[in-house]
């Protein structure tokens, strides 16, 4: 007998726009000032109306149409009505039966290092409103609760997916991938921390007995999961609590109602939530404050323009076109996309993907780090960078020094900040490096051939000590070489130098 | 005779030729108000420095040669389920019953831009729910025609407001008839204009596919004037039709030629008062005699408009009224234990009878296993109604029609009788299916000296035809001219 987990995630997106869903206050993120970006709308006041936020609209499509959905070209907006302090409607807006999208999937990594990729479908993606935050006392002294409607009316993206996944680990992967692309296409900041990307979870087992059988446990749904390391611990601990529960109780899906849990990060647990599911029906119904919405092809076609490539056909097209392996092709995609516009950017200019990626996943991104910058503000630019590593890639230049000009920018640049002017980090600054150094690979023949002819001049003995036999003997001639031909070709000198000592 | 007993229309024309003043004008309404509502009921609030105020700076604006809006300095009523900036808006329930929103309804704002002075809000059924102004969690309504008859509903303050004579001009709102019930039952002219001619935005919502925002006057001309003003697309009503507002208030005066006007053997069926069947029998031979054929044609599915509308208007209602909850705002329970029981004490003391029961049937209306049954297939008996409508203008320019088929009942009558009360509507409630604008005017007196309403229906985005029809008949009657003692 085996067990194998069954795994479906819910996850609330917050788009990014400007104002909420459907009037025109702010949705900034702002729990210190609660009740400060309201209105009529957002607060529910008698009379007042909803009115559809087309940006939202138009981000939610360009999500979905990523999430390789089918587009509704008919859609509504249903009323979910339930009572509770935060909802101050009393329903919810959003969509039931006409989602706008449906039938997605997305793609995730299931073992990089041998290419294995998985798809996870997707049931539907619907747009909805956010309901306020509800605030308890908490010292238990009984004193008020209040609610905090700033949030209330925030543009969210319910993304289902199908129970494809089957691991905590293949979830939080999952999730990885969804919020790359979502912060790739622009559609959202994915914040977990300000709330930007919420998840919820449905988790049970299904037990494949030694008889050959399969039984279904009762499915369990974790609520308000906030961080990717939250979602694998709660699903990891459901798991084996699910497991223990199926050891006691044999209850097979249907036995019990749906349950819902919630997740104690501090204590690493899930526990019994009080369900709104089996208690309430959301009696449902077309909003009739609010007019369907017909897509046409223009907007369709518009939006679909706008969608940049997405990371999965970038890992491809780096593996494929630049010969990058998985791991450095995943490595820079999931840098997010300004990173791979700028390494795209070397690469085509040094015109060898696996010595830019090199570059990019060692020398700027330590870089970065250190100074804690993104790619965007990063004082060496592409262009610059990739003029550089195209000496490189010439054998006008050697790692090596290529190494000693980058760290040398980056000193002119830190100079010229301390005294708060500008330093020039332009390509022909680099030439002038080169040039001040001497770090020029020579590839003048005659001129390597002048310097072998005058240090085996004036080295007789241990010329004649290689002529007997003694290999080693070369080392100390070529460090002498080098050190006369500052830049040039190790590998062709010693060639040289070889072919020269061999003659007979 | 007092000012305010000329129709709006005249009341402009005075104040621009100088013999009357804004000022002189709202004290007098507000002194009609003072010695008339007492007996009437129909204010639920006046506020009289604001108007007069307000009337001062018109007075001032016009003398200085200002240009001034298309209502300047005419006093107006406000149904009180618009809100107000700054006015308590209460819907006539205890659950608002101090309420005070801190905006003003579109249609608030676009009366201030024409410089009308707000001199008060008027009662009605608690939240716009019934047909005699009697659910009022308030007061009750008295017809100025006959203080023992309901002055209909929901619209009752409005309409009884202008009939005597307290303001020349009101709002009410129409969901199955609240303003043309009302206008027909106290004898003047009230109209509901197309759905999404006039913003909806702070117009508390009772059925949000219905409700729609329309003038009562003394005289066609005036309303259609009134319906210049309010109307006009408002980005803030997702519902608002953004197409030309036709100048009614320039073309009401031309007489339509051609003329067809249509009416509907299903409107003359069993249960019609003789007294109103000949009042309309005789307005059709008005008509005739102007002119207009008479065109009989059918509504087939009529008989299925009262069942289609109390599912639709109950199930909305039921939803649109959720946010009444205590929480937020207005009434709180003073006792509770705990969140569920804060709700339903705070609702339970908060709502009248007849709100209960359509929330009550609504949510029915929509809960799992019955939504199929109830509210899809009112849905689709709806879209029925409405080609009914579609066919029937393809025959004729308007369909005339009784208002109810009584005069005004007396009070109390139907009120512990909800069927028979929600049948009442029967003449008007097709038109808020349908979506179409309706007119109400007055086409004679019962025996026992009661208004009798003559409906007009047009289709959609044809008020203008609507009112130049309607004051075809008015110019060659004498009906609009007769006033309670
Ligand atoms: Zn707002």
């Amino acid at each position: 007998m085996y067990y194998e987990t069954i795994i479906g995630l819910e996850v609330h997106v917050q788009l990014l726009t400007q104002t909420k869903i459907f009037c025109g206050c702010t949705s900034a993120f702002n729990p210190d000032n609660p009740n400060t970006q309201t209105c009529p709308v957002c607060l529910g006041l008698p009379g007042s109306l909803p009115v559809m936020n087309r940006k939202a609209f138009r981000l939610s499509l360009k999500t979905a149409l990523a999430l390789n959905c089918d587009i509704a070209r008919f859609t509504k907006w249903d009323r979910k009505q339930y009572y509770y302090p935060d909802l101050p409607k009393g329903y919810q807006i959003s969509q039931y039966d006409l989602p706008f999208s449906s039938h997605g999937f997305v793609e995730i990594d299931t073992d990089i290092e041998k290419g294995e990729t998985k798809r996870v479908r997707l049931i539907r993606a619907h747009l909805e409103e956010d309901a306020g935050k509800n605030m308890h006392d908490e010292s238990g002294r009984g004193h008020d609760s209040h609610v905090d409607l700033n949030r209330a009316g925030t543009p969210l993206l319910e993304i289902v997916s199908e129970p494809d996944l089957r691991s905590a680990a293949e979830a939080k992967k999952y999730l990885e991938e969804l919020k790359l692309l979502l912060t790739y296409i622009g559609v959202s900041d994915c914040n977990m921390q300000e709330g930007s990307l919420r998840c919820d979870a449905n988790v049970n087992l299904w037990v494949h007995t030694d008889d050959g059988q399969k039984i279904a446990t009762p499915i369990v749904e974790i609520k308000n999961l906030n961080s990717f390391r939250g979602v694998e611990q709660a699903i990891e601990f459901e798991v084996a609590r699910q497991i223990e529960e199926w050891e006691k109780t044999h209850a097979k899906i249907g036995d019990v109602p749906k349950q819902t849990r919630g997740w104690d990060a501090n204590r690493c647990v899930t526990f019994a939530q009080r369900g709104k599911e089996e208690a309430s029906d959301y009696r449902y119904f077309p909003d009739p404050d609010l007019t369907p919405v017909t897509v046409s092809d223009e907007f369709f076609a518009e939006v679909k323009a706008e969608i940049c490539e997405l990371p999965a056909s970038r890992r491809r097209r780096y593996r494929a076109d630049l010969g990058l392996s998985h791991y450095d092709a995943d490595v820079i995609v999931s840098q997010g996309d300004r990173f791979t516009l700028y390494f795209e950017q070397v690469a085509k200019l040094c015109g060898d993907g696996k010595q830019a990626a090199n570059w990019l996943t060692q020398d700027v991104q330590r870089e970065l780090n250190a100074r804690n910058l993104g790619v965007d503000t990063f004082p060496i630019r592409p262009e610059v960078l990739g003029g550089l590593l195209q000496r490189v890639t010439a054998n006008q230049l050697t790692v090596k020094s290529a190494r000693e000009v980058f760290a040398a920018l980056l000193t002119d640049h830190d100079t010229a900040y301390e005294k708060d002017i500008r330093a020039d980090l332009s390509t022909s600054r680099v030439e002038q490096i080169i040039a001040e150094r001497g770090l020029a690979v020579l590839t003048d023949a005659s001129a390597i051939t002048q310097v072998i002819a005058d240090v085996i001049a004036r080295n007789p003995k241990p010329v004649a000590d290689f002529k007997s036999g003694k290999q080693a003997a070369v080392g100390s001639l070529i460090g002498q070489i080098m050190k006369e031909l500052k830049g040039a070709d190790a590998k062709l000198v010693r060639q040289m130098l070889i072919d020269e000592l061999s003659k007979p | 005779m007092p000012a305010q007993l000329s129709s709006a229309v005249d009341l402009i024309a005075q104040l621009n030729r100088g013999e009357t003043s804004s000022v002189e004008l709202t004290e007098g309404c507000l002194q009609t108000i003072a010695t008339q509502d007492p007996n009437i009921r129909a204010f639920l609030s006046t506020n009289a420095d604001a108007a007069i105020a307000q009337a001062k700076a018109i007075d001032e604006k016009r003398k200085a040669g200002q240009s001034v809006g298309k209502l300047a300095g005419l006093p107006i009523a406000l149904k009180d389920n618009m809100c107000v900036t700054g006015v308590k808006t209460t819907c006539a329930s205890r659950i608002l019953e101090n309420f005070v929103p801190p905006y003003d309804a579109g249609v608030v704002e676009k009366l201030k831009a024409a410089d009308a002075v707000l001199v008060g809000k008027t009662n009605l059924d608690e939240f716009a729910m019934g047909s005699s102004t009697e659910n009022s969690a308030f007061q009750v309504t008295r017809n100025p025609w006959n203080l023992e008859h309901t002055v209909g509903g929901s619209s009752g303050g409005s309409a009884a407001a202008v009939a005597a004579r307290m303001v020349p001009l009101s709002l009410g709102s129409d969901t199955g008839g609240s303003i043309r019930q009302p206008a027909g039952f106290c004898g003047v002219v009230g109209m509901k204009p197309t759905y999404g001619r006039v913003s909806r935005y702070g117009l508390v919502a009772y059925a949000s596919s219905l409700d729609q925002i329309g003038p009562f006057a003394t005289d066609v001309a005036s309303a259609a004037l009134l319906f210049e003003v309010i109307s006009g697309h408002d980005r803030r009503d997702s519902t608002s039709v953004d197409r030309p507002v036709p100048a009614s208030s320039q073309t009401v005066e031309q007489p339509l030629t051609g003329l067809r006007v249509g009416i509907a053997r299903e409107h003359f069926a069993e249960g019609l008062d003789r007294e109103v069947e000949a009042a309309i029998q005789h307005s059709l031979d008005v008509y005739r005699s102007l002119g207009a054929e008479i065109v009989e044609l059918s509504l087939p599915h009529s008989k299925y408009a009262i069942a289609t509308y109390y599912l639709i208007a109950a199930s909305e209602a039921s939803s649109n009224l959720a946010r009444f909850d205590g929480v937020h705002y207005g009434h709180r329970a003073a006792k509770f234990d705990n969140l569920i029981d804060m709700y339903s004490a705070s609702r339970g003391e908060g709502f009248g009878p007849e709100v209960k029961r359509r929330i009550m049937l609504g949510t029915y209306a929509l809960s799992a296993g019955y939504y199929d049954a109830y509210y899809l297939k009112a849905l689709r008996v709806r879209r029925l109604i409405r080609s009914d409508f579609d066919a029937a203008f393809k025959r004729c320019d308007v369909l005339a029609s009784p208002i109810a088929s009584t005069p005004a009942f007396r009070l109390g009558e139907l009120v512990n009788d909800p069927l028979a009360m929600y049948l009442s509507d029967i003449y008007t409630i097709s038109a808020n299916l349908a979506g179409i604008p309706g007119l109400s005017l007055p086409c004679g007196l019962s025996s026992t000296g009661l208004p009798i309403g003559l409906q007009l229906l047009a289709a959609p985005f044809e008020e203008e035809k609507l009112f130049r029809a309607a004051r075809m008949f008015e110019r060659a009657t004498e009906w609009h001219t007769k006033r309670p003692k």
